[in-house]
């Protein structure tokens, strides 16, 4: 290596500084040509970082934002999905069917996506999300868990429904065997199935091949999405890898607003498509100043890779449990990072909220054991 | 000439897949009343008919309509098929006088879980056993309800994804209606919801259950209200063991003042486990041991009461823990169907 130090001749000259105007000028515009579409979740996984808080008012304000930005499907739900208002993920603040029609109204472009979990939402909940407007139906599983699924793909093509497929924490399943689960999907008539990391565990190549995987097996008659998660900070990346593998389907939300250190920032997505010439209809100012404007002045707290997200990732925890452990945390006194790691050991899936107070009783029976025994090691003094 | 009183009834069992046959072991091993004589079924190559024929019983691949064709009836049949066959057999077994045990979600009879309701079914002809996360939940909703009104229960059932067979697979909803349902009817809420996780982890993990329930404020603080409810508590998981000795309370319950994101609510938390005895299936299948222990109970304690005698079912404690001969830890429970 030569001499690296930088010099004061080195730093480059900035000809002429660019006005928001010059930007936005060179910026695409909402709608036309389109080569991937995203989604937006900001209103449904961003209901984890909300503590499922959201009010109408918020709702009517991020959809009519989204919308006017181009954004062609946004996504209303309760985090885990319909009927997931419980004392186990939290309740609704406000009802998610007020929720879904508000976002129905205000959307003029955009269609309205729900979630589901087969096991926790029922054919009922997703009845009543059709009645209320919502046209696209997202069905997710464990990726293992695929065949739980059928009953309700079925259920919402025979309401006119688009439907996705959401195959989670797809990091805990090889590639094949999430091409294997994809297929039982489009069998049962997911019309697009997604590689969703929850975890926000996949790094790069492991986010790709899984991408590859699924298109390899149901590329012919479905489309392949990706979901994001930014605890090990690849949400964009990971994004742009499965785009150039294939996938067609790209979550976002403003923000990151979403579990654990957030989603793939929509208008992060925007950006970078646009600057590699990837059109994906939407328009960067807007989706821009939805982000800043509309979606930033009522978030409690940025999703941010902090210590017990970052272990999230790492050990590859469902997202959306993160403020789960932060409350067991602060309720039985033991460290919420210990508590995501012994989630990620014992292998709890998607919807096991319950076992977080599990371990966290555990924890805290193990830290009084080492009080009565007087070591002060073990528990951490140095 | 008078005949001598019976002291034992006869059971059929229809459906020879792995809920049958851990029943059948279950009837076997643990009640002296119940007589297991037919394993019925409609596949001549099932190995449930095989296995049930080694062991001395009457194995039919005939279905339901040999079954019915014989000289003699059973007291008491268990149906492990499928909701839309008992629908089907239901008013059959009810036009031949036939005590019917249903395990499957077709609900024909009313919601039944011994240590809470069985009493007041005794002479029903026809009962339905709710669902494995039902068997599991409702006697703790029931154990608090008794004690303060319980506006709210919520249960999440984790099973291992070895233990989920087709029919749960494909029917996920009618687990989360009924078990919420039951919550009500049978556990005494006033709403009840229900959830369903499966966990394909390896080596699978034992089934868990999660009780919430909402509770007065004043019973979510140490006072006596609270301390009846812990007693009805550990009162009901004792009645239960008796029959799922795996049965067990995973931590002490635990009580949470109300909340205003809780929609006002104070709550108690029940973690509750369930290993299987291992009758037939392996131990981490308790989704299907509590529920075909729950059936071999409820029948043998209503033939007992049709008969006038008194109900033998051999508790765990005086079985012991010991393995038995019978026992094919090895099976793969995939096949089953709760």
């Amino acid at each position: 290596m030569g001499d690296m130090t930088i010099r004061p001749e080195d730093v480059p000259v900035v000809v002429e500084e660019l006005t928001e105007t010059d930007v936005l000028a060179n910026t695409p515009k909402a709608g036309g040509e389109r080569d991937l579409r995203i989604t937006d979740s900001t209103l449904r996984d961003g209901s984890h970082a909300m503590s499922h808080q959201f009010t109408e008012e918020q709702v009517r304000g991020v959809v009519h934002a989204l919308d006017s930005a181009g954004v062609q499907v946004i996504e209303v739900s309760h985090g885990d999905g319909l009927g997931g208002s419980s004392f186990n993920y939290g309740f609704s603040k406000v009802e998610e069917m007020k929720l879904i029609s508000a976002a129905v109204q205000e959307a003029t472009q955009a269609k309205i996506a729900i979630l589901m979990l087969p096991g926790l939402g029922t054919l009922h909940d997703l009845k009543n999300a059709h009645a209320a407007g919502a046209s696209v139906a997202r069905i997710a599983t464990h990726c293992t868990e695929a065949d739980v699924s059928i009953q309700h793909f079925g259920a919402a093509r025979a309401l006119g429904m688009e439907t996705v497929g959401f195959l989670m924490l797809s990091h805990k399943a090889s590639p094949e065997k999430l091409a294997e689960q994809a297929r039982i999907m489009v069998d049962a008539g997911a019309q697009c199935v997604y590689v969703v990391d929850s975890a926000g565990a996949l790094v790069l190549s492991d986010a790709q091949e899984r991408i590859i995987s699924v298109i390899n097996e149901i590329g012919g008659e479905a489309q392949v999405g990706f979901h994001g998660h930014q605890n090990l900070s690849l949400g964009i990346a990971n994004s742009v890898l499965a785009y150039q593998a294939g996938a067609l389907q790209i979550d976002g939300a403003l923000c990151a607003l979403g579990a654990g250190a957030g989603n793939s920032p929509t208008e992060v997505l925007a950006a970078t498509f646009a600057r590699m010439g990837i059109r994906t209809g939407v328009d960067l100012g807007e989706v821009l100043s939805a982000a800043e404007d509309v979606v930033r002045p009522f978030i409690p707290r940025l999703p941010w890779m902090d210590r017990a997200s970052i272990t999230q990732g790492y050990a590859g925890v469902y997202s959306s449990f993160l403020l789960h452990a932060e409350r067991a945390a602060a309720r039985y006194d033991v460290p919420a990072h210990e508590i995501l790691t012994k989630v990620g050991e014992y292998g709890y899936v998607g919807g096991q909220e319950d076992m977080i107070i599990d371990i966290a009783l555990q924890l805290a029976e193990e830290k009084s054991h080492l009080i009565e025994l007087g070591d002060l090691a073990g528990m951490g003094v140095r | 000439m008078p005949t001598t009183p019976r002291t034992k009834g006869t059971a059929a069992i229809v459906g020879p897949g792995n809920i049958g046959t851990d029943l059948m072991f279950k009837l076997m091993r643990r009640s002296d009343v119940l007589d297991p004589r037919w394993m019925i079924g409609v596949d001549p190559a099932s190995d449930g008919l095989r296995r049930a024929k080694s062991l001395g019983l009457e194995a039919s691949a005939e279905g339901v309509d040999w079954l019915l064709a014989q000289d003699e009836l059973p007291d008491i049949v268990f149906e492990c098929t499928s909701a839309k066959a008992h629908a089907a057999n239901a008013p059959r077994y009810a036009e031949a006088g036939i005590l019917a045990v249903d395990l499957t979600p077709a609900a024909v009879g009313p919601y039944l879980c011994p240590p809470v309701n069985l009493d007041f079914n005794l002479d029903a002809m026809n009962v339905n056993m709710i669902t494995c996360g039902g068997q599991a939940t409702t006697p703790m909703v029931k154990a608090v309800s008794s004690v303060v009104p319980v506006p709210y229960a919520e249960i999440v059932a984790s099973i291992s994804s070895k233990s989920a067979g087709p029919g749960t697979r494909a029917n996920i909803d009618e687990f989360t209606e009924t078990t919420s349902e039951a919550l009500q009817v049978v556990g005494g809420a006033e709403r009840g919801k229900a959830i369903i996780i499966l966990n394909p982890v390896e080596p699978p993990l034992m089934m868990r259950n999660s009780v919430f329930c909402a509770i007065p404020a004043e019973a979510a603080e140490p006072g006596p209200l609270q301390d009846a409810i812990l007693a009805s508590i550990h009162a009901m998981v004792a009645e239960v063991q008796d029959y799922v000795p795996g049965y067990h309370l995973r931590a002490d319950p635990q009580f949470d003042p109300a909340r205003e994101t809780w929609k006002g609510m104070a709550r108690v938390f029940v973690p509750i486990e369930v290993k299987g005895r291992g009758d037939y299936l392996p131990d981490y299948a308790g989704n299907l041991d509590i529920i075909t222990a729950a059936a071999a109970r409820v029948g043998d304690i209503m033939v007992a009461h049709r008969l006038g005698v008194a109900s033998t079912w051999k508790s765990s404690a005086q079985l012991g823990d010991v393995p038995d001969p019978l026992v094919d830890a090895g099976v793969d429970a995939q096949k089953a169907g709760v």
